[in-house]
């Protein structure tokens, strides 16, 4: 036995296995707060299916007759159909790059690692839009191909479009969640196996795919419900799902109660899933052998297949964040050497860095509060908060906003189409976003630091600031990294709630599109994407020199 | 000032699996180490929980120093309770320098000198700007002790602090706590699942089995003189032989015994007979036979299965050699009194 630190770590492992009691509540004031915080973030967090509810059973006939239309059928069936076959192709896509960057020696491999996960930053209405240009039927691609004879190519809109751009542009939630386990297994266990005659296939299978199924399942679940809550790319695509046809019935009829039906209808279907994955979901407990340090892991050598291996990497790269980002530099280069006139982005930029960035204070505060509520107390308030939080994952931004311009308009109207209005948006929205990284880190922080802090006469707020914040400093960066970037390409809500006049880089994006205005979408989608990947790159590459 | 520095009455814990406090009652003395010892789940952690405030009892009450923490509607939260603890896992800080770590449960003004005072009591001057993690087990087992030392609490608790030290380190170790220990004068109870460190760290012993403690005594009586079977098989390598109540002393297969505790001439009984109670030596026509032996470097201790089937351990010296199978004559040789409990028909085997 050594005595070096590796030693000491994986022995914790021991003493947190057996039964840890938690800390029980704070008394007294701290037990107030907590209670009337975790109120206001109960109320807010219920309102918007509150007041689709109320929406529903005031119509009544109307209500019911839009539920057994066939159309809604229709829709629903379609809108699973693809979240199920995203999920499929994402986790085809995700498992053999995520192996790929963590665990062989793929020519340039740390490169692929902070490249390969990029595509999130890229909008889905950018993203749909381009891979329309390029590969739509008479697209760039076609343009290209006509002097070999190519007069038309088969037509992409509907679902496989809509499969295509939202594989590419939501793999990297498998791909992260993979990762990261990748990037953990202990690799005493491989050699363990190993030693006990298995080959490095045997291996793979039977020590590495167990470990992986929980991010897979956590990866799908973010896959799927991307897929339930997408608007951009659905409808460019034309595909019609739930929150395409609430937006139209919303903006074309302005029929607010169908709009709230078929929006009561998509968050049964999204709690369904939610749902479901909490029944499967094992009680794993992530502290013990993560902790501290975690050795070097094995690379795996790949040979010949080294350049297969790249050329899938540089297919995906390409497909997903080279290709929309040059055609984007393309056609802004084009717009001005012709002359169009791109408009000043100087007031987007600023209305989006403002929304995003106080959507990001404004949600790491509640974050970070539930994460701990849920992570270290046995009680209640706890329990229901971080299960309400995580339901928040299935309200689509089309229904948080729909639910806030209702209540807004009936019971709010000083905030009615304003810009708080539409920071609780997001921060309704992202809220599970931000606890998630927290709450990932909380959990690899053992409760005996706190306890000692306890101990030591330090009060549940002190020893919260003075021990807790500093070491889940990193979840709480990543949270923030992340609400930020989704906040920033956010556009169903920001199109129904922006106040008048007030424009993001999102919504410009947007009108530019609709209204084909290459040359003056790609300015500020360039600017999405150049301000999201900033800290999207960060949080990689962090990733990877603390895994 | 008041003799007893933590009282604990029928403290009671439920929980799922193992662990959970039955009735536990337990008073610590003033400025004494109070060796608390038992198996694995027994509820040792717990208590030690209890007492700190992390968690809270489902019934019965703690008062430290006269003044209830705990119970009887009251609940003291851990920090104004003035209870030190030392983590199994140390808990250190990882992202605080060694001195922050130390000095973490001071006030403002007392942190600079303290820093120094504190790491010197436990032998590491100058390592006040390293971090946790460059620090050996051993140091960062230093390093708690003084930290938890530091706010010169009115009790010590210290969970199993040497389980993650190698053999030697811990030996070393043991006598470094208990001598840090001493000087400072605290009031100390010291958790582990090693009788040789019970034994040596503790003023008292303590055993504890299933959420309850069986007996509380000094090392010398709670090792020769075990209040239960428990006890007497948990402090070190005990068999039972069952013997008869004679006026001479009690009578068993291998010999008598002088009895302790009171029992009528002619009561059935069972003798806790250690290791070194028990000679044997080659002898062709005994029935006896040496079934194996564990070589300790020092010693040898050697299985023997008796006649009647029953099994003792006989300790020898490291130059006596028997292999197994060779019969043996047993007797018992043990120059002091034996502890005997009531007859158990379960069959018992070691």
């Amino acid at each position: 036995m050594n005595l070096d630190g590796s030693t000491l770590h994986r022995q914790r492992g021991s003493d947190v296995a057996a039964p840890v009691s938690r800390a029980t509540f704070p008394a007294g004031l701290a037990r107030t707060m907590v209670w009337v915080f975790g109120s206001i973030v109960a109320v807010i967090l219920l309102l918007p299916v509150t007041y689709l509810l109320i929406r529903a059973v005031d119509a009544g006939d109307v209500a019911i007759e839009v539920l057994i239309h066939a159309r809604t059928a229709r829709v629903l069936g379609r809108t699973i159909w693809l979240a199920f076959w995203a999920t499929i192709s994402c986790a085809a896509v995700a498992i053999p790059l995520a192996w790929l960057t963590t665990r062989t020696d793929l020519p340039l491999r740390r490169i692929w690692a902070v490249l390969t996960p990029l595509p999130l930053v890229v909008p889905s209405y950018v993203g749909a839009y381009l891979i329309v240009t390029v590969l739509g039927p008479r697209g760039l691609l076609q343009k290209w191909l006509e002097p070999v004879g190519v007069q038309r190519l088969p037509d992409i809109y509907g679902f496989p479009g809509a499969l295509l751009v939202l594989t590419l542009l939501s793999y990297p939630y498998v791909l992260l969640s993979t990762r990261a386990v990748l990037l953990r297994i202990d690799p005493d266990w491989e050699d363990a196996s190993r030693s006990l005659g298995d080959t490095p296939w045997a291996t793979f299978w039977r020590i590495i795919v167990p470990q992986l199924r929980p991010a897979l399942a956590a990866g799908g679940l973010l896959v799927s419900l991307y897929v339930m809550r997408d608007f951009g790319a659905v409808s460019l695509m034309r595909y019609s799902t739930f929150t395409r046809s609430i937006y139209i019935q919303y903006q074309s009829a302005y029929n607010q109660t169908v709009a709230a039906v078929l929006a009561l209808v998509l968050v049964t279907v999204t709690v369904g899933i939610l749902a479901l994955e909490m029944l499967t979901r094992g009680q794993a407990r992530y502290y013990g052998n993560t902790l501290g340090t975690v050795r070097k892991t094995r690379i795996v050598k790949l040979g010949k297949w080294r350049w297969p291996a790249l050329l899938f990497c540089a297919s995906v790269v390409t497909l997903a964040l080279l290709l929309p980002t040059g055609v984007l530099c393309y056609w802004l280069l084009r717009g001005l050497s012709i002359g169009v006139r791109v408009a000043p982005l100087w007031t987007a930029t600023k209305n989006s860095l403002l929304a995003s960035g106080l959507a990001t204070c404004l949600t790491l505060i509640p974050a970070l509060l539930v994460a701990v509520l849920s992570v270290r107390r046995d009680g209640r308030v706890g329990y229901l908060l971080d299960r309400l939080t995580y339901s928040a994952f299935a309200l689509p931004g089309i229904v948080i906003a729909l639910a806030l311009v209702f209540f807004g308009a009936n019971y709010a109207r000083p905030f009615y189409q304003t810009l708080t209005l539409l920071i609780v948006a997001y921060s309704i929205l992202f809220l599970p976003t931000a606890v998630g990284p927290i709450r990932s880190s909380l959990l690899q922080m053992a409760p005996s630091m706190e306890e000692a802090a306890r101990t030591l006469g330090h009060r549940p707020l002190q020893v919260l600031r003075s021990i807790t914040l500093p070491l889940v400093r990193a979840g709480v960066a990543s949270g923030a990294g992340f609400v930020f970037l989704m906040t920033m390409k956010e556009l169903p809500a920001t199109l129904i709630l922006a106040p008048l006049g007030f424009t993001t880089l999102a919504t410009t994006v947007w009108s530019a599109l609709e209204d084909a205005f290459f040359a003056e979408a790609a300015a500020p989608a360039l600017l999405i994407i150049l301000v999201s990947s900033l800290p999207m790159a960060w949080l990689v590459m962090r990733e990877q020199s603390h895994p | 000032m008041r003799k007893i520095a933590v009282e604990c009455v029928g403290l009671e814990k439920a929980f799922d699996d193992a662990g959970a406090l039955t009735g536990l009652t337990l008073a610590v003395r003033r400025g004494e180490i109070l060796a608390l010892i038992g198996p694995s789940g027994c509820g040792k952690t717990t208590l030690l929980r209890l007492i700190t405030g992390i968690a809270s009892p489902d019934a019965g009450s703690i008062a430290i120093g006269g003044k209830t923490v705990a119970g009887e509607g009251v609940f003291c939260p851990p920090e104004e309770r003035r209870v030190g603890m030392v983590f199994q896992n140390y808990a250190l800080f990882p992202h605080l320098t060694v001195a922050e770590n130390v000095t973490f449960g001071l006030s403002g003004e007392e942190r600079g000198s303290s820093a120094r005072a504190i790491l010197r009591l436990v032998g590491l001057s100058g390592s006040e700007e390293r971090m946790p993690h460059e620090l050996s087990g051993g140091e960062q087992q230093r390093v708690a002790l003084a930290r938890a030392l530091a706010p010169q609490p009115d009790v010590m608790l210290l969970d199993e602090p040497f389980s993650n030290l190698d053999g030697r380190l811990r030996v070393r170790m043991r006598e470094d706590v208990r001598a840090i220990l001493k000087v400072s004068g605290a009031t100390a109870v010291f958790v582990t699942h090693d009788q040789g460190e019970a034994l040596f760290m503790g003023d008292r012993v303590a055993v504890q089995c299933a959420g309850r403690i069986e007996q509380v005594g000094t090392p010398d009586a709670v090792f020769s003189k075990p209040a239960t079977r428990f006890v007497a098989e948990f402090m070190g390598q005990t068999d039972f032989l069952p013997g008869l109540m004679t006026s001479e002393g009690v009578q068993t297969e291998i010999g008598l015994f002088q009895p302790a505790g009171d029992f009528y001439v002619g009561a059935q009984v069972d003798v806790a007979v250690r290791a070194d109670d028990v000679r044997i030596e080659p002898d062709p026509d005994s029935s006896a036979i040496v079934l194996a032996r564990h070589f300790r470097g020092m010693d040898n201790v050697y299985r023997v299965r008796l006649s009647s089937g029953h099994i003792v351990h006989s300790q020898q010296r490291h130059t006596f050699h028997l292999h197994p199978a060779t019969s043996v004559r047993v007797r018992a040789d043990a120059g002091h009194s034996l502890m005997c409990f009531e007859r158990q028909d379960v069959a018992r085997d070691t």
